[in-house]
């Protein structure tokens, strides 16, 4: 399913962090980085919740806006009941949208305000994803002062809250089209092996969106997908070439690969995970890349795995989902 | 591609886990471990001139007191994701697993917090703990006299 969008535009974006992002590899370009997973609060999840208005803050200094003129809040996080997000919004005090789908909740998000940018009475959409490492360990795993064992398939939550404006004003960024993502689920049943999880519905995603669009890989200057991690992405090459022949030949980057310095910080084992994962590399990097003319048409691809404990327990397997969302230099 | 194909697909992509060296790390620190509490319960018995079935005990109270406290300090889980089963299944591992989960929940009050989480993880160690004793109490009674 893909929609095409004629007036949506990226306005602003904003990009805070943790202290495992700040030493990865993109930790010089984020707005705001903390040194520690408290951020000056009492507990993670205030911490989130921190990270969330800080990233709120610098994004609409950085469009020129009072929060009075955003028009709708979109927000979308790991925990139960979307609570960061909940309480975050109390504070910012505009109409607000609570979504979940994991960590494609930033595309998620980018389709939802999109299409509320087709009504003219809706001028600035925010767009918020955060995640946090220790608020995501204690509520999916395992007390965080335990340290559990970790495989090398596993992947690391990413620290960081990610805001973006969006809004019908032209600029040079424009949303052009996106495409929601259908629920997968090839049966894995490992907690620890989200990449598994997640290829299959990234690459049916990817390909719905081509062949909607009627385009190739080589249309695009980039195709950038979420949290698949360093094994997940060699899933999703052979998967793409064995189930719909697509090479993907050089034109796919994986942020959970790049976000973090593996070889120096080893505890990240196979990448980074979490909504933010995705923001943190995209409106960084790829960003800068875009707006200096490196790259002119970007896919995002952020992937979900739809876990839950409970029925992880019940021995049933982990359905994923992904959404893209072409990003195109105007 | 249906799940079996996927999986075969994964499994030659998905890197294995590495048993021996996690095993020898495992028996290495395992044994050290129970070389200390050996060497508490000598010193108890020679030097402090305890019982043997006394110093057993005062050594486990060391064990777990020093674990919770390294716990407590915050790096035994470093520890902890380095050496695994090597103080994971000695008796420092039920301490840091009921010391771990406490401090989780600390903010969240004496009784929701701490008093509900505290054997989040320990807690099945107990209860099969206790029906195993029970168990092979009942055999031992059973089958050789008590």
């Amino acid at each position: 399913m893909t929609i095409k969008f004629n007036n949506v535009y990226v306005k602003a974006v904003s990009t805070v962090a943790g202290k495992d992002e700040k030493e990865g590899t993109y930790g010089k370009l984020y707005d705001v980085t903390y040194d520690d997973y408290y951020a000056g609060c009492d507990t993670f999840e205030q911490a989130e919740i921190k990270m969330i208005s800080d990233s709120v803050d610098v994004v609409t200094k950085k469009a020129g806006l009072l929060l009075s003129s955003i028009d709708t809040l979109i927000g979308a996080d790991l925990l139960n009941q979307i609570t960061p997000h909940a309480y975050a919004s109390v504070k910012l005090n505009r109409p607000f949208i609570g979504l979940y789908n994991a960590c494609a909740s930033l595309t998620e998000s980018f389709i939802v305000a999109s299409s509320l940018l087709q009504n003219s009475n809706v001028k600035n959409v925010l767009c918020n994803v955060s995640s946090h490492n220790m608020t995501s360990e204690r509520q999916f795993r395992n007390p965080v002062e335990y340290g559990c064992p970790k495989p090398k398939r596993s992947t690391f939550t990413v620290t960081g809250a990610v805001s973006t404006i969006l809004t019908n004003e032209k600029s040079k960024i424009k949303v052009s089209s996106a495409s929601i993502g259908t629920t997968t689920d090839l049966g894995v049943t490992d907690v620890y092996d989200m990449g598994s999880v997640m290829a299959p519905s990234a690459a049916r995603t990817i390909y719905e969106h081509l062949t909607d669009n009627n385009l190739k890989v080589d249309d695009y200057d980039l195709i950038l997908t979420g949290d698949l991690g360093v094994y997940g992405k060699k899933i999703l090459i052979s998967y793409m070439k064995e189930t719909y022949g697509i090479d993907l030949k050089g034109k796919l980057e994986d942020s959970a690969s790049v976000i973090y310095n593996r070889k120096k910080q080893p505890q990240v084992n196979a990448g980074g995970s979490g909504p933010a994962c995705i923001g943190l590399v995209a409106f960084t990097d790829v960003l800068n890349k875009m707006l200096t003319g490196k790259l002119k048409r970007v896919l995002l691809v952020a992937t979900g795995a739809l876990m839950s404990p409970t029925m992880n327990n019940q021995k049933l397997s982990i359905p994923s989902i992904s959404h893209a969302v072409c990003l195109e230099v105007e | 591609m249906n799940k079996e194909k996927y999986k075969e697909l994964t499994s030659k992509i998905v890197p294995k886990e590495d048993k021996t060296k996690n095993a020898l790390v495992a028996f290495l620190v395992g044994g050290l471990v129970g070389l200390l509490a050996q060497v508490i319960v000598t010193v108890l018995e020679n030097n402090f001139g305890f019982y043997h079935k006394d110093a057993t005990s005062v050594m486990i109270v060391l064990l777990v007191f020093v674990a919770s406290l390294c716990t407590a300090l915050g790096f035994f889980d470093n520890l902890v994701s380095k050496a695994k089963a090597g103080l994971i299944v000695p008796i420092t591992g039920f301490a840091h697993a009921m010391t771990s989960s406490m401090l989780d929940y600390k903010k969240e009050g004496l009784i929701t917090g701490i008093g509900t989480n505290a054997f989040k993880l320990a807690g099945s160690v107990i209860l099969y703990g206790v029906v195993a004793a029970y168990v092979f109490g009942i055999i031992r009674y059973v089958f050789f006299g008590g």
